[in-house]
């Protein structure tokens, strides 16, 4: 095999940097994973390779960058095709990218609304994100993963927001788990799987982070 | 095989303008849907139970939604003629990363545009125009976004050239003033059949704009 260089500009709790880790580590592709200081000072070459966006994460391959996580996600599983991320047939990536599609414009946003907001507007985020999480479910069925038999394009793109559902319950007082056993049980499923575990950040931490981002938006 | 392929949309829509002109360039038959948004036929609701939302791409009686995905579930279904995206997989992740910009930027910034006034639209125009600047340095000497051919970000893109008109009238401003390259580009675009013949009439877009203007109480 040719040797090639493949870097990662990341940071330890955006879950968008954490799809394209477990892409990775599910392809057993070796790469550098460099943390960028994203409060502090991005780095000369996330601003360099990433000009329009300047954030994280971006996927150095032999110096080319590759840019938005569900793209480098896709990239990934198109270099390195073995086992393949995406179903073989056209209608069944069709359905998985309409799905990474969805979690992309709905989970994260709808989770975050949680801890950004407070009184009546919270019990509205609140609910708003439980329906998000219930259309989840339905798109999973009675499978193991959203792919089917086995872990895929759609899990790697859903599973790292999960580490951050302990502080959405935490600002929402309210146990996710009660709402949706089968994401859950669906969670710990992924969390089995060495790609999953080893990159997903401890939830605590999660909460920490995201208390000191309340204070960063002026949030009491 | 016979091909079943039906096509729910409304005309005046960039994002079914997508789909109709992938759906031309491979030179597809298929049955046009035409809806009416203020009154969602039982089909729409029942094939995008998600979105509600049009164009939805019902092959062979199974629905695919989302015009870029759209698009895409037509280049591999009808692979052996024109690819819409490249071949290899980095320009392929380029094509994806322009049009999600396109995604990302267009539709909203051209929006902000036509409902807003004064100070609020100053600041749309300029927004917008920085934007379109943008993808005039992404197409670069380049013919169109795909290089020699019409690709997947010149279909993503050029369904907006349609709306030019009614943002430039709306904003009162010019677009090819500001963005000469971009404006060559769509002309070029408009020369291709299965781009003028899927792109509604900029003055329908505009007197459509005015409609809905007028029935939802927007100056």
């Amino acid at each position: 095999m040719s040797k090639e260089e493949v870097v990662l500009l990341g940071f330890w709790a955006s879950p968008f940097c954490n799809r394209a880790n477990i892409a990775l580590a599910e392809k057993g592709v070796a790469f550098e994973g460099r943390e960028e200081d994203l409060f502090g000072g991005k780095s000369d070459l996330l601003l360099k390779s990433n000009p329009i966006y300047q954030k994280v994460p971006v996927l150095l391959h032999n110096g080319k960058p590759v840019c938005e996580s569900t793209n480098i996600v896709s990239y990934i599983d198109e270099t390195w095709p073995s086992p393949p991320l995406l179903p073989p047939c056209p209608y069944g990536r069709a359905t998985a990218r309409f799905w990474a599609d969805f979690i992309d414009k709905k989970v994260f946003d709808g989770g975050n609304s949680i801890w950004k907001s407070k009184g009546e507007q919270l019990e509205v985020a609140k609910k708003g994100f439980l329906e998000i999480l219930k259309q989840l479910e339905g798109a999973m069925g009675e499978k193991d993963y959203f792919g089917g038999d086995s872990f895929g394009f759609v899990d790697i793109i859903a599973v790292p927001l999960t580490s951050w559902f302990y502080a959405y319950e935490k600002f929402g007082g309210c146990k996710l788990e009660d709402y949706c056993p089968k994401l859950y049980a669906w969670m710990k499923r992924c969390l089995e799987r060495e790609s999953v575990a080893k990159v997903l950040p401890d939830p605590e931490k999660v909460y920490e982070f995201v208390i000191n981002l309340r204070k960063m938006h002026g949030i009491e | 095989m016979a091909h079943e392929v039906v096509l729910s949309d409304t005309r005046m829509s960039m994002f079914g303008m997508r789909v109709r002109i992938a759906l031309a360039e491979k030179g597809i038959e298929y049955e046009y849907k035409e809806e009416d948004l203020a009154n969602k036929s039982p089909l729409l609701l029942k094939m995008n139970p998600v979105y509600k939302k049009i164009p939805v791409l019902i092959h062979n009686g199974k629905p695919i939604c989302e015009s870029l995905i759209i698009v895409q579930y037509i280049d591999e279904v009808w692979k052996d003629k024109v690819p819409l995206l490249p071949s290899d997989p980095y320009q392929r992740s380029q094509a994806r990363f322009w049009a999600d910009y396109v995604d990302k930027k267009i539709y909203d910034g051209g929006n902000r545009i036509l409902l807003t006034k004064g100070e609020e639209q100053e600041a749309a125009k300029k927004d917008f125009i920085e934007c379109l600047k943008v993808l005039e340095g992404a197409l670069g000497d380049k013919t169109y976004f795909g290089g020699d051919k019409l690709g997947f970000v010149d279909i993503a893109l050029i369904p907006f050239y349609s709306w030019f008109y009614a943002y430039e009238t709306c904003g009162n401003f010019s677009i090819e003033a500001e963005c000469p390259k971009l404006i060559s580009w769509a002309k070029r675009c408009m020369e291709k059949e299965s781009v003028s013949k899927s792109l509604a009439h900029p003055h329908k877009v505009n007197d459509y704009i005015l409609q809905l203007k007028k029935k939802y109480g927007v100056e």
